[in-house]
């Protein structure tokens, strides 16, 4: 018979179901009847004839259900009916259904909701064409010194990118690229915007089509040419309402006139960044050496090539690269090949997924244990129900259903009430998802994509389903067996109860108990790398009282060195005159502030080098006269720069203690000892030592940092004094982030030069903690997984015991009657739940010590397997559990004998 | 009472199509009519006819249309639609080929080897 019609006879047999039924019913008794009549003319009475008609004829409604099997409806029919059945028992026991579904809603929508986040980041695609084509060309050079510890690898050199972008045999499309902050001036107010620079190449990678205009191409990075500029989708309508006219207008970027000639669309992000502007990147090619490594590469792969393949290409245009190119006079191109930089290049989702894909999966992995632990908590639940049931089941059996018939009614009750939990989940979820994206590292990727979508709904789906067969199995499994029957013979009689009936639910216990202490051993150990991170000292004092806003001055505005240096100094003046201000002050950078750092090499005097070799790479940072006391940040040795060695261009550097003890031994050593940039260059002397400060995270090392004063003259060979343009001014006040301070610095500032824009406007305290979100976020979900975790295991044991207790309520009656005293009976029931938690406490134990270790990379000051935290989590689950037996352990203890007995 | 013996499996539906072949018959026409046919030989468990009567009407072998019996009660007759004879002929011929063979095999005589 074909798919089709046995499909239309079932379909058929489910329509006209109830004359089916009542047709099959009477054909069945026609029988009857007719073996009836029979028997009764061979001389029997017409009652003795039907009994001994029905005898003959056998389980009249196990044969309609075999016929309704054989007419092809069963499989429907019958889930029509477990489906009618199962909402009755939901709807006849409100309690058990509001705690289940609770429960499982929950779960599943705490982990709906970090799946909607993880698929959004980590399983998506780019929004891209062809987003597998994308690689970010990340390169290593693990022989320079210093380097090492860079998260980002080795940055391309200028030269490189025109080497690369020329020689390469492997790319459809190669640029490089960063971010940069650009000042628009004569709309409205002046602005500062984040703009992302690009070479040619760039754009043609990333293969998104402008909305109006066109790309930034070739012409128009040629040096000294007109400035061109796009403008982003969110820019365009903020600034010109969308205006398709727009195109071919001019506006005023760092005091430059820059032609419009195109829009990106929207919802296009530069790889991890919101942009406003995209400017064009113009090397001059004369002017280029080999070094300059501050560049982003980016490019799509030719179809079909692998990284592999890609890799080999760079490394073949490497030599390439230090023949074309030179360090200038009397260096040695080739010494860089102690460098050993090598190419690693990453597909571009990698890039920018970063670090948080680690935090990611163990917060989905907790969320999961949680779903387990929910899961345990119902199927307790469940195996309750069911064994109040048995009864019923046991009647059913006797009636003639089959095993399989139990089993699949006790499934499709379990599977709805997990499809219902799942729909609340959703619910919940949303809430979630919400709280997530609020919460959530201000870094996290991607972060505008992230929502409920179908994938997710799916993932829902398919949990609720799981779940709902998962807590639906056990209990079937363990009632709808064939010892059913002897329910039937203790019918009503609350014997005993025997060891081997609880050992489902006790186990389930212990389960909650591993569970439960994996996660709170997790949430532990992120608690003390919170602690571990808050007692490194930062190197600054008092974030919340340090105001920082930044500001750039561009070489259009101000070209002089002096003036810009001037302009600075006023703005520090007026700024310190502002009521409730102490201290004024700037550096180039803020410690965490994570904009691109400077870096280069150090030479310390009388020390030895070969010729040609390269020593280590140190981190750079401009900082003006009393910019550390402003911070906080102590003075080990020496002292701080003057106004007079800025303006009198002394040549004079502060460094940090690490790398006082490294070159001198000691920080009081190194006071008007002498280091350069450069064997060529004058030599400065050190005149103070400051403490080390962990530059960019409090987790990382302390790197060696060179403290310059704001304008330093030949710095790099680069001739007369540079200012320091961008810099981030910091006020330290009592009233840092009030609107009302804010107000007075913007006008302290304009009052100096009202062209100037203020950005990145916010508290020492704000960077610290978003340096600090990883972290917080992880321990955050860590540590409402752990609490969930515990209510839930501190339920299912209070549940567990509890029932024994109800249980074996004639046991604790005959007991006391034989002279038990009460204090027995607490021990017992104690020792009983101490049991369950010590055991379930050691399985635990094993497994969080094999399990820890995957989060190990997002701890710090703390071993995965610590044993304060082991230990302590320990103890505290094994208080929990006897808490939760005390209630049903007193109720035990006040059993009246007499009562208990009566009751039989 | 000739000794009973219980049908073989799949034999059942071979012996409906058969009792059915010679004339419509309502489900305890076709019980008593197997025992008829069969001399009494063959016991069919009463209850067990039903759902073969229903699979087969599924497959298309037997159609069913309610009537009157002759004791004036209602009832669903049975009769064998063409797919039906066919497949009674084919299964019969099976029945006959393998119930010969058997008979033969067992029939065999030391001498005859």
């Amino acid at each position: 018979m074909s798919l089709l019609s046995s499909l239309g006879s079932v379909l058929s047999a489910m329509l006209n179901r109830p004359r089916v039924e009542k047709d099959t019913d009477e054909e069945l008794r026609a029988h009857v009847q007719n073996r009836a009549d029979d028997l009764e003319r061979s001389g029997l009475t017409r009652a003795e004839a039907e009994r001994r008609a029905r005898i003959e004829f056998g389980g009249h409604e196990k044969f309609k259900e075999e016929c309704r099997e054989a007419a092809g409806a069963h499989f429907l029919y019958t889930l029509l009916q477990d489906l009618r059945f199962g909402a009755r028992m939901l709807r006849k026991n409100p309690g058990f259904t509001a705690v289940a579904l609770l429960t499982i809603a929950i779960g599943i929508g705490a982990n709906a909701a970090v799946f909607s986040v993880v698929n959004s980041v980590l399983l998506k695609p780019l929004s891209y064409p062809k987003p597998e084509e994308l690689v970010a060309l990340h390169q290593v050079a693990p022989g320079a010194a210093g380097l090492a510890d860079f998260e980002n690898g080795l940055l391309l050199s200028p030269s490189m990118y025109f080497t690369y972008a020329e020689q390469n045999r492997t790319f459809q499309s190669l640029g490089v690229w960063t971010k940069d902050i650009s000042n628009v001036t004569g709309l409205e107010e002046p602005e500062q915007v984040r703009a992302v620079v690009v070479s040619d190449g760039v754009l043609q990678a990333l293969s998104v089509a402008p909305q109006v205009g066109r790309w930034l191409m070739a012409a128009d990075q040629a040096p000294r040419g007109p400035q061109r500029v796009m403008l982003s989708y969110g820019y365009w309508q903020r600034r010109f309402g969308g205006d398709r006219g727009v195109i071919g207008r001019s506006i005023t970027v760092d005091s430059k006139s820059a032609e419009i000639v195109g829009v990106m669309p929207k919802g296009f992000r530069f790889v991890d960044t919101d942009f406003d502007l995209v400017e064009p990147l113009q090397f001059d090619r004369a002017k280029l050496i080999l070094a300059g490594f501050g560049f982003n590469g980016i490019a799509r792969l030719k179809p079909g090539v692998t990284l592999a393949e890609a890799n080999a290409d760079l490394t073949r245009m490497l030599p390439i690269w230090m023949n074309s190119w030179s360090n200038g006079p009397g260096t040695d191109p080739h010494a860089y090949e102690k460098w050993k930089i090598t190419p690693l290049i990453r597909p571009l989702k990698q890039q920018v997924i970063g670090n948080v894909s680690e935090v990611l999966w163990v917060v989905m992995g907790t969320l999961g244990l949680v779903m387990l632990i929910a899961c345990a908590n119902v199927t307790n639940l469940m195996l309750v129900r069911v064994e109040a049931r048995q009864q019923e089941l046991a009647v059913r059996t006797a009636l003639g259903a089959g095993w399989g018939r139990i089993v699949g009614g006790l499934q499709v009750e379990s599977v709805m009430l997990g499809l219902m939990g799942g729909v609340l989940g959703v619910a919940v979820a949303n809430a979630g998802v919400h709280l997530l994206v609020a919460m959530g590292p201000a870094n996290l990727p991607r972060l505008s994509e992230i929502s409920l979508d179908g994938r997710t709904l799916e993932f829902t789906v398919l949990l609720s389903l799981l779940s709902g067969s998962l807590f639906g199995l056990i209990p079937a499994l363990k009632y709808a067996g064939p010892k059913a029957s002897q329910a039937l013979q203790s019918a009503g009689r609350s014997m005993s109860v025997s060891r081997e009936r609880h050992r489902a639910r006790n186990v389930l216990v212990v389960v909650q108990v591993a569970m439960a202490l994996v996660l709170l051993v997790s949430a532990g150990l992120m608690i003390r790398t919170f602690l571990a991170l808050r007692t490194v000292d930062p190197g600054f004092a008092d974030a919340r009282h340090l105001q920082l806003m930044r500001i750039g001055i561009p070489d259009s505005l101000i070209h002089e060195t002096q003036r810009v240096m001037r302009t600075q100094n006023d703005i520090l003046d007026k700024l310190a005159a502002i009521p409730g201000v102490k201290f004024a002050a700037f550096a180039s950078e803020m410690p965490m502030e994570e904009f691109d750092s400077d870096w280069d090499t150090v030479f310390i005097e009388g020390k030895n080098y070969h010729k040609g070799e390269m020593p280590p790479l140190h981190f750079y940072k401009h900082v003006s006269p009393g910019f550390l006391a402003a911070a906080g940040t102590r003075i080990i040795s020496g002292r701080d720069f003057t106004w007079d060695d800025v303006y009198g261009l002394r040549p004079v550097v502060m460094i940090s203690e690490n790398l006082a003890r490294e070159a001198w031994g000691t920080a009081e050593n190194a006071i008007g000892k002498r280091l350069t940039e450069d064997p060529g260059l004058p030599w400065r002397d050190v005149i103070g030592v400051v403490q080390d400060v962990p530059e960019r995270a409090v987790q990382e090392k302390p790197p060696a940092i060179i403290y310059w004063p704001p304008m330093v003259e030949n710095l790099f060979g680069r001739g007369p004094a540079q200012p320091t343009r961008v810099v981030t001014f910091v006020a330290r006040s009592e009233r840092a982030g009030t609107e009302s301070l804010l107000r007075e610095m913007r006008q302290a500032v304009w009052s100096v030069n009202s062209n100037l824009p203020l950005a990145s406007v916010r508290t020492m305290e704000e960077v610290y903690d978003k340096s600090m979100a990883r972290t917080s976020f992880t321990l955050v979900m860590l540590g409402i997984a752990g609490a969930m975790a515990l209510v839930l295991g501190l339920i299912g044991i209070y549940g567990v015991i509890s029932y024994t207790v109800s249980q074996r309520q004639r046991e604790i009656g005959i007991r006391l009657a034989l002279g038990a005293q009460q204090g027995n009976v607490l021990q017992m029931v104690l020792g009983q739940g101490a049991k369950m938690a010590l055991v379930g406490v050691v399985i635990g134990m094993g497994a969080a010590f094999a399990l820890t270790r995957l989060m190990s990379s997002l701890l710090f000051g703390v071993t995965a397997h610590d044993p304060m935290t082991f230990a302590g989590v320990a103890a505290l689950l094994i208080l929990v559990a006897l808490a939760a037996c005390y209630l049903p352990a007193r109720r035990a203890m006040r059993v009246d004998p007499m009562v208990a007995l009566r009751y039989e | 009472m000739p000794s009973q013996a219980q049908i073989l499996p799949g034999t059942l539906d071979l012996l409906i199509l058969k009792a059915v072949s010679l004339g419509p018959l309502h489900g305890y026409g076709v019980l008593l009519r197997i025992e008829q046919i069969s001399q009494g030989a063959l016991l069919i468990e009463q209850g067990a006819l039903y759902p073969a009567l229903f699979r087969l009407v599924r497959q298309g072998l037997l159609k069913a249309s309610w009537g009157t019996s002759d004791n004036n009660r209602r009832a669903k007759f049975y009769e064998l639609t063409s797919a039906g004879r066919k497949r009674l002929r084919q299964e019969a011929d099976g029945w006959n080929r393998l119930a010969a063979a058997i008979a033969s095999a067992l029939n065999t005589q030391p001498e005859e080897i």
